[in-house]
């Protein structure tokens, strides 16, 4: 268990370090930034207390905007993932998730697709929804949430297959 | 009371959520209406150090480039120079100095969000305050927003909440520097009324009645033009001088009347 504290904590410096000085930097076609620390969610142990994992990505959303001058928009966006992903991994896993032997690694290929693709489409939804804040650029948000999103998306698997979870 | 407890047991990790949420919304919706907070931005310490330590590797790739820079710089400055005709020795008697220059380089960059903010690498130790303006070599970059001991951030011109008094060069012509956050080659200039004269490639200018940046230093040059809704004012946009994706080196401008202006418009306005 104490191995897996400290992976996680190792794991939190790391994704928010190669998120502010390489991914915020990235500009690619002048605005796609692609947020990969959303994988720390992706790979945050199932069984753990929910309520830790709450605080535990608020604290990555934090500090996230602490490099960025954000405000608190990735700390709004995170934290709202966190909460729903029990939800987003009933829908995606079916009930297989409540057993005590379910593994990420367990699962299918286009399970795991789908489930971090959910959970990357409603971070991007809230975090340009409250960055450009205003329904008259509904469009302007979803070609953002669109572009960038498959960005995050294409990211993010690149690096699952890179750091498998296998180990846990 | 039970029952109370109860409730909020089974509901904790809502109730928590809620919370930190509304944390969270509170330091955003607070951004989108004013100043960025004091406390909450990247010229903090840890912040500041992390993105200074970055900057110290990756400055010496771009080192060849930043020094031609600079030799085009000199060069624009010692022309000037060399030909002025007459340069009296006491012209540079410090009562007659209205400006002072801090120079200082970009840490960390950002052009993609709504709101971007530059972070620099000089602070309160090198006398650098809130609301000092912040030039490069080519054309204007924001206004200091936050300094910390050894980090500040700017406030950039794409940024949505900047607003930058700026005129069309020669004339006295003068209107609001704005961004509509589309894309970062151009700013807006906006409230220049329509009987004034404009031509695309016309050059834009800092306005005098800012009193942190001098007066005619470049922005950009009109782009095209159009009248507003209300079609009594012009609409333009504005080409930059600078491209915002490279900025390296740049200039931190103190205006020393700046006090005195502020307080005496203050005095005016309370009366």
């Amino acid at each position: 268990m104490n191995s897996g504290y400290l992976i996680n904590i190792i794991r939190f410096i790391l994704l928010v370090l190669i998120q502010v000085l390489v991914f915020n930097r990235l500009n690619f076609f002048g605005f796609i930034n692609p947020m990969v620390y959303i994988l720390f969610l992706y790979w945050y142990p199932i069984k753990e207390n929910r309520a830790a994992f709450i605080g535990l990505s608020f604290l990555l959303g934090i500090s996230i905007d602490f490099f960025s001058d954000t405000m608190a928009l990735h700390s709004a966006s995170t934290v709202t993932i966190a909460y729903m992903r029990p939800a987003i991994m009933r829908f995606v896993f079916g009930i297989n998730y409540e057993f005590q032997s379910f593994k990420l690694s367990n699962t299918t290929k286009a399970q795991q697709f789908t489930f971090l693709a959910l959970l990357i489409l409603v971070h991007h939804l809230v975090y340009f929804s409250l960055e450009i804040f205003s329904i008259a650029n509904i469009l302007l948000i979803i070609k953002k949430v669109l572009s960038i999103g498959l960005a995050s998306l294409i990211l993010c698997l690149l690096f699952g297959s890179l750091f498998s979870v296998n180990k846990e | 009371m039970q029952q109370i407890i109860n409730f909020i047991i089974r509901y904790k990790n809502f109730l928590l959520y809620i919370f930190l949420l509304i944390i969270s919304l509170a330091l955003t919706i607070q951004s989108h209406s004013y100043h960025q907070s004091k406390f909450f931005n990247s010229s903090n310490w840890i912040a500041g150090n992390i993105y200074g330590f970055s900057h110290g590797i990756t400055t010496y790739f771009s080192l060849d480039e930043e020094n031609e820079k600079l030799l085009q710089e000199n060069k624009r400055l010692r022309n000037q120079l060399f030909n002025k005709e007459f340069v009296s020795s006491t012209r540079t008697d410090s009562s007659a100095i209205k400006y002072t220059i801090v120079s200082g380089q970009v840490i960390k960059n950002s052009y993609a969000d709504h709101r971007n903010y530059i972070t620099i690498n000089r602070g309160e130790k090198d006398s650098v305050k809130q609301d000092m303006g912040v030039i490069t070599d080519l054309g204007i970059l924001g206004i200091i927003e936050n300094t910390s001991n050894k980090f500040a951030t700017v406030q950039s011109i794409l940024n949505e909440n900047s607003n930058i008094n700026a005129k069309i060069k020669n004339t006295t012509h003068f209107g609001s520097l704005v961004w509509d956050a589309k894309t970062y080659t151009s700013v807006q200039l906006i409230d220049i009324p329509r009987l004034v004269p404009l031509t695309v490639g016309d050059t834009i200018v800092t306005g005098a009645m800012s009193s942190i940046f001098p007066e005619n230093i470049p922005i950009g040059t009109i782009k095209r033009f159009d009248l507003d809704i209300s079609k009594s004012f012009y609409q333009i946009d504005v080409a930059l001088f600078n491209d915002m994706t490279n900025i390296k080196n740049i200039y931190i401008i103190n205006n020393l009347d700046r006090k005195e202006v502020l307080e005496l418009e203050d005095k005016t306005n309370n009366e």
